[in-house]
Parts: structure tokens; C-alpha cells; sequence
């Protein structure tokens, strides 16, 4: 302990304060430790009991232990609903409600990441091309990250009175003679799926673009700068540089927004009023938690659900990582061949001002 | 420099953990500060939404005025009793599970800290009244037979739990059938209270009415679950029974045959409950619907504030304003919308200002003539609703000078609350939504029940269905 924050001088007239930063980290750990390590143990433990408060009749079940009924539950609990795929019709299937309701989870999620990667990533190559220099940078960074100010749930009941039946935008259409009579989207699968996804969409595409020029513009300009002078076109340098230089950023921002994706709750909640949308087609996963923990308070069925929640969430995390990633086998020449090339890398010049130095150089005959 | 170094991080601890232990003391400041009676100073009120402390204001004898003291507000009184209104939001069950904590650790609790009185509703009254928590209003409280004397029966019964009474009400809430007089004369031409409600006196004629009214241009209702309390006041026995068994009423399936019928007929206009449509549809600028049922509260503060959107009074014209149109009726059948109870806590050390509370809120005939006639509400006093039936100088403007509290009188009378249930809440919310997919052609009747159980399984434990959930509707 004397040692650890001593501040005598040494030999070399240093003061260590280094030791200190240990002392810094005790808020977070204790912050850490209490309200997110127990918590999480708990959610663990108490999944294999029996335990809830049963609100009608105020009386507290448990906690008695029960092995794995919970998780029998989550996976046993089913539906009849009329599924169909791809227009076609399979009739009222007993359908489990865990699957369906990662299914319907994962679609919204999908449905509005594809375009939200594709504009960001668009909008990140702008915003950090050198050849473009778009003016107002600033601007419209601040304009596209606007939308994730505004609280989930303000922003679902805004969406819900655009697109009330009553609503601007159906007033539109009709004034359009796009369609003949009043609609309410609230009873179509589609449209509130739709909906759904967009709002994920407009309330994140601002956060992916900024994570994803903070990764563009890691990525050393004269690399950049070499390519142009090499006539490299726009196209082959966001092919040859670009994308493989961003790949770590990039698969940071595809897991961190799936796993805000399964994590969808807010706006589907607000949007759909509670009801999950039609036939419970927007019906999130972290919904059925929410019900399960806020109204049925049983702490056993939601500690089991958010286990599993877990689970697929590190299952898919994995599976994303190992597609954009795929991990190449490299034979053991080849590995001594690499450190080899990577050892005469470490010498090279590493800017086309070095290179122009050595070769000035290299022709005084210096070398 | 270097000692406030150290003193950062250490001071961050010592917040966290003064943070961890500070919560639910605010209110102790007064304790014991030279109190001479052997009642506390402070009396804690736990409700969900601002409606009673405003009755509290406005008519309490003793309210002095509101304090604010930084973040928090208490009502003063005469004697120096502090008020406090603790409102936790119903939404996502929070006020019941916030209430279900406070109760459980009252006897833990300091003594200024505990609940003095909590308040509750018609869908879950059951639950609280069967508990030690709620004081007996007779034996514990002491108001007297005498007192409750001119509440109606059916605001006694509802919260009566082994002979005793567990809980007051102000209110009355019986509903009735409020409609549109220049719709009426269209439909059924003429918009007299008498003559409309011999057209609508049961089922079978109010259907035909609808047949009459779509053939007219007009929709007989806004949406789906319109009707639905009209129906499910009348089941012939609770939602879920003592052992846990969900029943389907006939009354609820007269309720989705009905609706779905109306749905596929054009009888209605397709909204649901609270959405923008099923608002606007209740004023000048939505679609013509000829009546909403409604209860008391619904009509002189929902309805009247829908049908003038504006706020241009009676214009006379109902392309501009609906105020001064509508006019009220029984309809086809008595039921009743919501009601709030007042109940005194167990471990209450105010016991005589809780018995002033409820014997001015609840007892007295002169507050509540004076409530009906500011607010318009229907107060829990037969006598004093007597008084205003029979004053033939008393109309309400909104309804075009009808005198509704003649009707409501009537309609009070007729209503049975005896198969209110805990489980009410759930069944209710979560059957109008699993049906509307029926109703749109989303899903059929059997996908549609499936999923009502898939709904109340999430919400409630260990639920089980009888047959009638397997029978065809």
C-alpha cells in the first residue's frame, strides 16, 4: 500500500503517480459492482426459480428452485397465427411465441439496418473526401445526428399522429387520389413493420455515419495520397483502401446496431400501443420482457427470457463477426514470409514526402 | 494540488453511497418538531394522477394553500398538516407496483413515511380491499352507517370484503348513450331524449337503428370498442375465478359477434378507443356518428371538450361546433365506466384527519352538491343527486339544457358491480386489442382468442381457459 501511492522521489528524481489512476478506477468499479454485477448474477440465478409477485392477488411465489421450467416456458409458450411466407399461405400454425418474436425482431432490425449502412456509409465517404472538400461540413453532420436527440418514445408518438387515419400523411395520399379511402396502418403488417424500422433507420443513421468517418478519417491520408498519385480511381480506392482499412470500425458498427436492433423496444412499443401491431407482427422480444417483468412481475420468466435474449445476441454477434471477418488459414511459410515482408515494411518510408527525400537522396548518391 | 487529488475520487465514493442510502426521507424534516397532539404532522396521499388532489383543493374545508419547498409541493391546513400527493403514473403497471412496495414495508417505514391514504380503481379495487392493508371505514376509520347512508349500493358492494367496508368513493360513474340531435333527426326524426331512447331500449333495436342510420350516411358508432363495457358490465359471473380459471362470457362473445357484424356492415367507423379518428370523430370535423357511450365523467369532460374543438361554444351549426348538440340517453342496457375509491392505509397515524378526509370527500351533502354543480361530475350522494334531478332551473349548456343528472340517477340505481375482479384491467385491455385483428380480417376468431391468451399469460400467472375459449363463437 506505501509503495503503491508513495510519492518519494527515486533515484531518477521521478514522482510516480502512475499507481494513482487505480485509485480513479474505484467509483466506476464500485458504480460497476453494485449496480450492474449483481444485478446481472441475479437476472442468472433467479432464472432457475420460481418466483413472482402475483399482482391480482398481492402475494410474492418463491423464490423456490424449478431447474429449467422457465426456460420450458419460454419455448413451449405458442400461438396460433396465420403464417405466411413470401405470400404464401401455411393456414393457422401453433406457432412458438420466443421464435416469432426474434423473428419479427430481426426483420425490423434488418429491414431498416440495410439502408441505414448503405446511406452512412455513402454519407461518411462524402463528408471525408478529400477530392469532394464539401463545404458546411459541420452542418450537416450536426442535421444528421439531429434525430437521435429526440427520445424514442416522442418520436414514435410523433409517427403515430403522421400516420394516424386522421393523419397528414394519409390526407396526402387521398388528396393524391393515390388511394380511395381512409387507411389505418395500425392494421397492416407491412406498413407497421415498415414504419417501425424506418424510425429505427432515421433515429440511428446519423450515429453509424459519425462512427464511420471517425474511422475513415483514421486511416492514414498518405495511403490516399499515394493512391491518387498513382491514378487511382474514387471507386477502386474506397475498394482497395478504404473498405478493407474501415473493416474493424465496421464490424464494431454492424454488431453494436444489431445488438441495439434485438434490444428494439421503445419505438415498437409506442408506436404499436402496446399491442405488438397486427396479429402481434411488430411484437419485440425485450415487448414479451418487458410485459413479462412490468405486469407479471416474474422475475424466474424474465431472468430465463433475458438469458436467452443473451445468448442470441452473442450467437449472432459471432456469426456477423465470422462473415465479415472470415478467418483465412495461414500455413506456416507464409506466416514467416509475412513478418519477414512486415519487418521491411517497419523500415519503409511511410510518406510520399519520404519517398521523395530518399529518392532526391538516392540520387546524390548519399546513399 | 496533490492532496485534492486523493480527494476526487474519494469524494465520488462517498457520493455514491450517501446516493444509496438517501432515498424516500424527504419528508421527515417535521418529525416530532414540537407536534402536541399524538397525530403526525403528515399525512401522505399515494394516487396516480392529479384528479383528486384537485377535488382536495377546491373543495376541502380545512386546505389552506399549496406549498412548494424545492422539488416537492404539499397542500397546507389549517391545523399545520402537511399533505403530500404522491402520484406514480399507471402506465406499465407502475403505480400498482410502487403502491405494492410502500404497502409491504409500512411497517418498516418512518412514521411520517408511511401511506396515510391510497387511492384505487374500479378494475383492480378487488385486489386491495381483500388485503389487511386497507383500514375498515366503519370499525378502523369510524365514519358511521349513518354517514354512508345516501352512497349508492353498488359503490359499497364492490369494495366490501367479510362484511366490512374497505373503501369510499365520490363518485357515481353509471354511463349512458350521448348522441348527436342533429343525427338523431336525420336517423330516427327526432332528437327528443324519450323518443330516442325508445328507438335504442335493447339490443335488437339499437342494431336496427344502425341498419336505418348506415342506409342514412350516418355510422351508429366510432369503433370497435365502443359498445364493449356496455356489454361486459352485464357477464353473468367474473373473468377468472377463484381457482384461476378464465371464462368467456356469453356477453363478451355477444360483444365480438355485434362488433364484427357492425365492422363488416359499415355500422361503424372502424377506431379504436382514444385514437385521433375515434377523438375527432366525437366533433364537427370527423365522420357523422350518431352516439358514444359514455359515463359520467366521459360526457361533461371527454365529449364536451371533442365536440368543440375550436372553443366556439354553441354555434348552432354542426359543421362548426357540436356543442349544445348532443343530448343524453339510457341506451340499450345499464352499465358503468370506472370509479375511483379512497382507502385508509393500515399504520396510518392521522386517523382522525383520514376520517375528516373521507367524511368531507365522500359523505358530505353539501360538497358534494357543490362539485356536481362546478364540475359537473356525478357525486356519491344520493340525496344531493336527488336535489339536483328535481331543480328544473339545472341543465347542463354542453348537452343543450338537458338536465343529465336526472338520467344518470336512474341509471346509478340499476348498476351491479358484483362480478368485479382483480383480473379486470388485464381481460379488458387485452381482449379489445387480440379482437380488432378479427374484426379487420387480420386473423380469424380462433387465431384471435389464441392470442388474447398468449396476451393475459404475459401479463398474469398462472392462468388457466375453460371450454368456452375452445367453442366456435
Amino acid at each position: 500500500m506505501k509503495r503503491l501511492f508513495s510519492r518519494k522521489q527515486d533515484k531518477g528524481d521521478h514522482i510516480h503517480y502512475e499507481k494513482w489512476g487505480y485509485l480513479f478506477l474505484i467509483p466506476f468499479f464500485l458504480a460497476f459492482f453494485v449496480f450492474q454485477f449483481i444485478p446481472l448474477f441475479q437476472t442468472i440465478y433467479y432464472s432457475f426459480f420460481n418466483y413472482y409477485s402475483d399482482s391480482a392477488l398481492f402475494v410474492t411465489i418463491g423464490p423456490a428452485w424449478n431447474g429449467f421450467d422457465n426456460f420450458k416456458y419460454i419455448f413451449t409458450s405458442s400461438t396460433l397465427r396465420p403464417i405466411s411466407f413470401l405470400g404464401i399461405s401455411f393456414g393457422n400454425v401453433n406457432f412458438p411465441n420466443f421464435w416469432y418474436y426474434l423473428i419479427n425482431t430481426v426483420l425490423i432490425w434488418i429491414i431498416g439496418f440495410i439502408p441505414q449502412i448503405l446511406l452512412s456509409l455513402q454519407l461518411a465517404i462524402w463528408f471525408t473526401d478529400i477530392k469532394l472538400n464539401l463545404k458546411i461540413k459541420s452542418f450537416w453532420k450536426t442535421v444528421i445526428y439531429l434525430p437521435n436527440l429526440i427520445m424514442a418514445t416522442a418520436f414514435g408518438m410523433l409517427f403515430l399522429m403522421i400516420f394516424a387515419r386522421n393523419g397528414p400523411v394519409i390526407d396526402t395520399l387521398m388528396g393524391w387520389n393515390w388511394i380511395s379511402e381512409a387507411f389505418d396502418v395500425s392494421n397492416n403488417q407491412i406498413a407497421t413493420r415498415l414504419i417501425i424500422a424506418f424510425l429505427d433507420f432515421l433515429m440511428w443513421f446519423g450515429n453509424t455515419t459519425i462512427l464511420l468517418m471517425a474511422g475513415i478519417m483514421g486511416i492514414d491520408n498518405s495511403i490516399y495520397e499515394s493512391a491518387l498519385l498513382d491514378g487511382a480511381s474514387s471507386r477502386t480506392m474506397f475498394h482497395k483502401i478504404t473498405m478493407p482499412l474501415l473493416k474493424p470500425i465496421f464490424i464494431y458498427v454492424v454488431i453494436t446496431s444489431m445488438i441495439g436492433g434485438i434490444q428494439l423496444f421503445d419505438v415498437a412499443q409506442i408506436f404499436t400501443q402496446r399491442s405488438g401491431g397486427p396479429s402481434e407482427s411488430s411484437y419485440t422480444l425485450m415487448m414479451w420482457l418487458y410485459n413479462l417483468i412490468s405486469y407479471k412481475q416474474n422475475y424466474g420468466q424474465a431472468g430465463a427470457l433475458s438469458l436467452l435474449i443473451f445468448v442470441v445476441t452473442a450467437i449472432l454477434s459471432v456469426g456477423v463477426y465470422k462473415t465479415i471477418h472470415p478467418r483465412v488459414n495461414v500455413t506456416k511459410d507464409e506466416m514467416i514470409a509475412r513478418k519477414k515482408r512486415f519487418k521491411e515494411y517497419a523500415k519503409c518510408p511511410s510518406t510520399i514526402h519520404e519517398i521523395a527525400n530518399r529518392s532526391a537522396a538516392k540520387t546524390k548518391g548519399v546513399e | 494540488m496533490k492532496k485534492s487529488m486523493f480527494a476526487i475520487p474519494a469524494l465520488l465514493t462517498a457520493g455514491l453511497i450517501a446516493l444509496a442510502g438517501c432515498t424516500g426521507q424527504n419528508n421527515t424534516s417535521s418529525a416530532g418538531s414540537g407536534a402536541t397532539s399524538t397525530e403526525g404532522k403528515v399525512f401522505n396521499i399515494e394516487c396516480w394522477n392529479n384528479e383528486f388532489q384537485g377535488q382536495f383543493e377546491k373543495f376541502y374545508p380545512d386546505y389552506v394553500r399549496t406549498v412548494t419547498e424545492g422539488a416537492t409541493s404539499y397542500d397546507l391546513l389549517r391545523d399545520g398538516t402537511k399533505v403530500y400527493f404522491k402520484i406514480t403514473p399507471t402506465d406499465g403497471n407502475a403505480y400498482q407496483k410502487k403502491l405494492d412496495a410502500d404497502l409491504s414495508a409500512q411497517d418498516s417505514a418512518a412514521v411520517d413515511d408511511k401511506i396515510d391514504m391510497f387511492l384505487i380503481e374500479a378494475d383492480y379495487a378487488t385486489k386491495y380491499v381483500a388485503t389487511d392493508y386497507t383500514l375498515d371505514v366503519k370499525g378502523d376509520v369510524g365514519l358511521s352507517d349513518d354517514d354512508l347512508s345516501q352512497m349508492y349500493q353498488y359503490t359499497k358492494d364492490i369494495v366490501t370484503y367479510n362484511n366490512k367496508l374497505k373503501a369510499v368513493s365520490w363518485q357515481a360513474t353509471p354511463g349512458l348513450f350521448a348522441y348527436r340531435r342533429d343525427l338523431a333527426k336525420t336517423v330516427l326524426g327526432s332528437d327528443d331524449p324519450t323518443t330516442v331512447q325508445a328507438a335504442l331500449s335493447d339490443w335488437t333495436n339499437f342494431n336496427s337503428v344502425a341498419a336505418t342510420a348506415k342506409s342514412k350516411g350516418v355510422f351508429m358508432l366510432s369503433g370497435y370498442d365502443d359498445a364493449y363495457r356496455v356489454y361486459s358490465n352485464n357477464m353473468s359471473g367474473k373473468w377468472v375465478n377463484d381457482s384461476k380459471v378464465v371464462t368467456l362470457d356469453p356477453q363478451i362473445k355477444a360483444w365480438i359477434k355485434a362488433t364484427k357484424t357492425y365492422t363488416d356492415s359499415g355500422y361503424n367507423d372502424k377506431t379504436t378507443l382514444w385514437d385521433t379518428q375515434w377523438n375527432a370523430d366525437q366533433g364537427p370535423k370527423g365522420n357523422k356518428v350518431l352516439g358514444f357511450f359514455y359515463s359520467t365523467w366521459g360526457i361533461n369532460f371527454t365529449l364536451a371538450g371533442n365536440s368543440d374543438p375550436d372553443k366556439l361554444g354553441n354555434t348552432g351549426n354542426p359543421a362548426t361546433s357540436l356543442f349544445g348538440d348532443y343530448a343524453v340517453c339510457q341506451g340499450p342496457a345499464s352499465w358503468y365506466w370506472g370509479g375511483t375509491w379512497l382507502c385508509g392505509a393500515k399504520g396510518t397515524d392521522n386517523k382522525s384527519l383520514l376520517n375528516k378526509i373521507m367524511y368531507a370527500m365522500t359523505c358530505s351533502r353539501a360538497i358534494a352538491n357543490g362539485i356536481t354543480r362546478i364540475t359537473q361530475d356525478y357525486t356519491n350522494n344520493q340525496v344531493a343527486m336527488n336535489d339536483i334531478a328535481a331543480d328544473t332551473t339545472y341543465g347542463s349548456a354542453f348537452l343543450g339544457g338537458q338536465n343529465h343528472i336526472a338520467l344518470f340517477k336512474e341509471s346509478a340505481s340499476k348498476i351491479n358491480m358484483k362480478n368485479a375482479g382483480a383480473y379486470d384491467q388485464g381481460c379488458n385491455e387485452n381482449i379489445q386489442t387480440a379482437m380488432q385483428d378479427y374484426f379487420t380480417g387480420t386473423a380469424d376468431y380462433a387465431t384471435a382468442i389464441s392470442n388474447f391468451k398468449t396476451k393475459l399469460d404475459a401479463v398474469y400467472n398462472g392462468l388457466t381457459y375453460d371450454a368456452t375459449f375452445d367453442a366456435a363463437l
